[in-house]
C-alpha cells in the first residue's frame, strides 16, 4: 500500500503534477465559493473559453513552444473579458447571460479561427481544451504559486466587502463601499485563477473545478469561511486522488480529477438530503402567506 | 414593483459619514423625477420629513414606492430635482439603511444571523479592518433589541419570515442608521409577525422611518403620516387627510373597497394583487 502511494513520487514530473493539482484545486475551490454563490457558473465557463483567442494570438505572434509568453497572452485576454463582462452587466441593455453567451461563443470562434491557421492545430487545441498536468514545469509552478498567493491575500483582506457585495448588492450600495469595484475585482480574481489553472485541467473542464468542490462544501456547511475551507479540502483531495487514478489507470488527468470531485459532490448530496439541509425555510413561514395577501 | 436595474454605485470614491446639518430636516425632497430608461417611474415628488418622523408610503402596485425608497437610499439616481438627507445628498451618508423586500435576498446563502447583522458594520469599519470586540458587542445588542439574541448562530434560511425581517432591522441598528427605509416589510408575514415588526418599528429611538406598505389599513392605524403615491404624490399628511375618497379613487381606480371605521377614518383595502407582493 505504502509502495502504491509513493511510486508516483519517484518521477519528478509526477511530483510537479501533484504540487500543481493541490495548488490549483485549492485556489479554484476558494474562488469558486463566490462563483457558486453569485450564480456565476456560466460566467466562469465563458471566461475559460474566452481565453482561447488570446492563446491563439500568442501562438501566432511569438511562435510555438514559448509557453511563458502564451501565459501572459491568456492572462491579458481573461482579465479584459472579465472587465468587459462586468461593464456590460452594469450598463445592461441586454440580459447579462445573453451578453456573456454572445461574447463567449464569439471569442471561442475567434480562437478556433486563429488557431486553425497554425499548423498542428488539432494537437494544440486538445492540449488547451483538456490541459496536461503531467507537463507542468517549475516555471508553471512558480506562476501558480505566486498568483495563488496574491489571489488568496485579496480574498482574505477584502473578505467582508466581497461578502456584502455578494449577499446583498443593494444594501452594499447604501453602505457606500465601492460595490462595483469589488464586483469587478472578484471577476478579475476568477479570471486569474482560470488562467493559472489552464495547464492543469484545461479550459474544457475548468468550470467543474470552480464549482464542484465549492458546491459540495455548500451542501455541508452554513458559513462562508467553512464553505471555502471544506471546498478547498475537497478540491485538493480530488486533485490528489484523481492523479493517482490517472497514474495507475492511464486516465486523462484533468478528467480523473473532475470525476473524483463529482463523486464527492454526490456523497455530499446524499448526506445533506438525509440531514434535511435542503429545507429552505422553517415550516412556520409558508402557510400564512395567503393571510397577508388579502 | 416593476423590474429594477442593478443598483448603480459610483466607483472610485470612499465616503466618510457626511456631516449633518442640524437645521435641515431629516429628509427634503424637491421636484424629484426618477426614470428607468424612457419610462418615468416618479415625477414631481416634493415633501419634507422632520427627524424622528414615521412615514408610511402607500399606493397601488407600480406606484413608485420602491423607486422612491431606492432614490432616497442613493442607489437609484434621480434625473431631476433633489434629495437631501440631513442637508446632504444621500450618496454622502452611511446612516441610511435600506431594507430590501425579503424576496430579493437569497436565503440559502451560507451566513449566520450574526454574520448578516455584522454586515451593517462594514461601512463603518472601512476596508482592511476586521470587526473588533466592540463591533461584536454592537451586533449582539442589536440582536437583543429585535428579540433574536438566541438566534445569532442560526443559518439565515432557518429563520421564519418575521424573524428574517427583524434580522434586517438588527442590521440597520448595527449600522447606526438614522434614516431607515423599509420596502414592504410586512409582505408575506402572518398577523402576529406583522405586529411584532410594527411594535419594533415603534420602539426604534431617534430614527426617521419610511415604510412602503400596500395595506392601507395598517398604514392608517399604525402611522402618523402617510404619503400616497401613483407615479407622483397624490396625498401627504395625516391619514385622515390623505385617505379621502377622491384621492383614493385617483390612486386606485376601481380596484379598492372602502370601509367606514368607527373612529371616522376610512379603512381601505387594496384588492389588486400582483406577483410581486408574494413572499419569497
Amino acid at each position: 500500500m505504502i509502495h502504491w502511494l509513493t511510486t508516483p513520487f519517484q518521477y519528478p514530473f509526477m511530483v510537479r503534477a501533484f504540487a500543481a493539482s493541490v495548488l490549483v484545486s485549492g485556489l479554484c475551490s476558494i474562488v469558486g465559493a463566490y462563483v457558486v454563490l453569485r450564480s456565476m457558473a456560466f460566467l466562469g465557463d465563458a471566461l475559460a473559453h474566452s481565453v482561447l483567442p488570446g492563446i491563439a494570438a500568442g501562438l501566432l505572434v511569438s511562435g510555438r513552444g514559448d509557453r511563458r509568453s502564451l501565459f501572459w497572452w491568456a492572462l491579458g485576454t481573461a482579465v479584459a473579458v472579465a472587465l468587459g463582462v462586468g461593464w456590460i452587466g452594469e450598463r445592461g441593455r441586454l440580459r447579462e447571460d445573453t451578453a456573456i453567451g454572445i461574447v463567449f461563443a464569439g471569442m471561442f470562434a475567434l480562437g478556433v479561427a486563429l488557431l486553425s491557421t497554425v499548423r498542428g492545430f488539432a494537437v494544440d487545441l486538445v492540449h488547451i481544451l483538456f490541459g496536461n498536468v503531467l507537463g507542468v514545469s517549475m516555471w508553471d509552478l512558480q506562476v501558480i504559486g505566486g498568483f495563488g498567493m496574491v489571489v488568496l491575500l485579496i480574498v482574505v483582506l477584502f473578505y467582508k466587502e466581497f461578502l456584502v457585495v455578494t449577499f446583498d448588492p443593494t444594501f452594499a450600495a447604501t453602505l457606500r463601499i465601492r460595490a462595483s469595484f469589488y464586483r469587478r475585482l472578484l471577476l478579475v480574481l476568477v479570471a486569474v485563477v482560470v488562467v493559472v489553472s489552464l495547464q492543469t485541467v484545461g479550459l474544457g473542464l475548468m468550470l467543474a473545478m470552480l464549482i464542484t468542490p465549492a458546491t459540495t462544501a455548500f451542501l455541508l456547511t452554513r458559513r462562508l469561511p467553512w464553505m471555502m475551507g471544506i471546498g478547498a479540502a475537497v478540491g485538493i483531495l480530488s486533485g490528489v486522488l484523481g492523479l493517482y487514478l490517472s497514474f495507475y489507470w492511464g486516465i486523462a488527468s484533468g478528467a480523473a480529477i473532475v470525476l473524483v470531485a463529482i463523486g464527492f459532490f454526490l456523497v455530499a448530496l446524499l448526506v445533506s438530503r438525509r440531514r434535511g439541509l435542503f429545507r429552505r425555510r422553517s415550516p412556520r413561514d409558508t402557510p400564512h402567506h395567503s393571510v397577508a395577501a388579502e | 414593483m416593476m423590474s429594477l436595474r442593478a443598483p448603480v454605485t459610483r466607483l472610485g470614491r470612499r465616503t466618510a459619514e457626511a456631516a449633518h446639518d442640524p437645521t435641515a430636516p431629516a429628509l427634503r425632497i424637491r421636484a424629484l423625477r426618477v426614470s428607468y430608461g424612457k419610462q418615468t417611474a416618479l415625477e414631481d415628488v416634493t415633501f419634507d420629513l422632520p427627524a424622528g418622523a414615521r412615514l408610511a408610503v402607500v399606493g397601488p402596485n407600480g406606484a413608485g414606492k420602491s423607486t422612491l425608497l431606492k432614490a432616497i437610499a442613493g442607489i437609484l439616481p434621480g434625473d431631476r430635482g433633489s434629495i437631501a438627507v440631513h442637508g446632504v445628498a444621500p450618496e454622502g451618508h452611511i446612516c441610511i439603511a435600506y431594507l430590501p423586500q425579503r424576496s430579493e435576498v437569497d436565503w440559502r446563502f451560507p451566513v449566520t444571523v450574526a454574520d448578516a447583522v455584522m454586515m451593517g458594520r462594514t461601512g463603518r469599519l472601512g476596508p482592511l479592518h476586521r470587526p473588533k470586540e466592540s463591533d461584536r458587542a454592537i451586533v449582539q445588542e442589536a440582536l437583543m433589541r429585535v428579540d433574536l439574541a438566541d438566534r445569532g448562530g442560526r443559518r439565515i434560511g432557518d429563520l421564519s419570515g418575521g424573524e428574517q425581517q427583524r434580522m434586517f432591522l438588527a442590521r440597520a441598528i448595527a449600522q447606526e442608521a438614522e434614516v431607515v427605509l423599509l420596502d414592504e416589510p410586512l409582505a408575506g408575514l402572518d398577523i402576529s409577525s406583522q405586529n411584532e415588526v410594527l411594535a419594533l418599528l415603534e420602539r426604534l429611538p431617534k430614527t426617521t422611518l419610511l415604510v412602503a406598505l400596500h395595506d392601507l389599513g395598517i398604514a392608517a392605524t399604525r402611522f402618523e403620516a402617510l404619503l400616497l403615491l401613483r407615479g407622483r404624490v397624490l396625498g401627504f399628511g395625516r391619514p385622515a387627510d390623505v385617505l379621502r375618497p377622491e384621492t383614493l379613487r385617483a390612486a386606485y381606480g376601481g380596484s379598492l373597497r372602502m370601509v367606514k371605521a368607527e373612529n371616522g377614518v376610512l379603512v381601505v383595502h387594496d384588492t389588486a394583487c400582483s406577483g410581486k407582493d408574494r413572499g419569497p
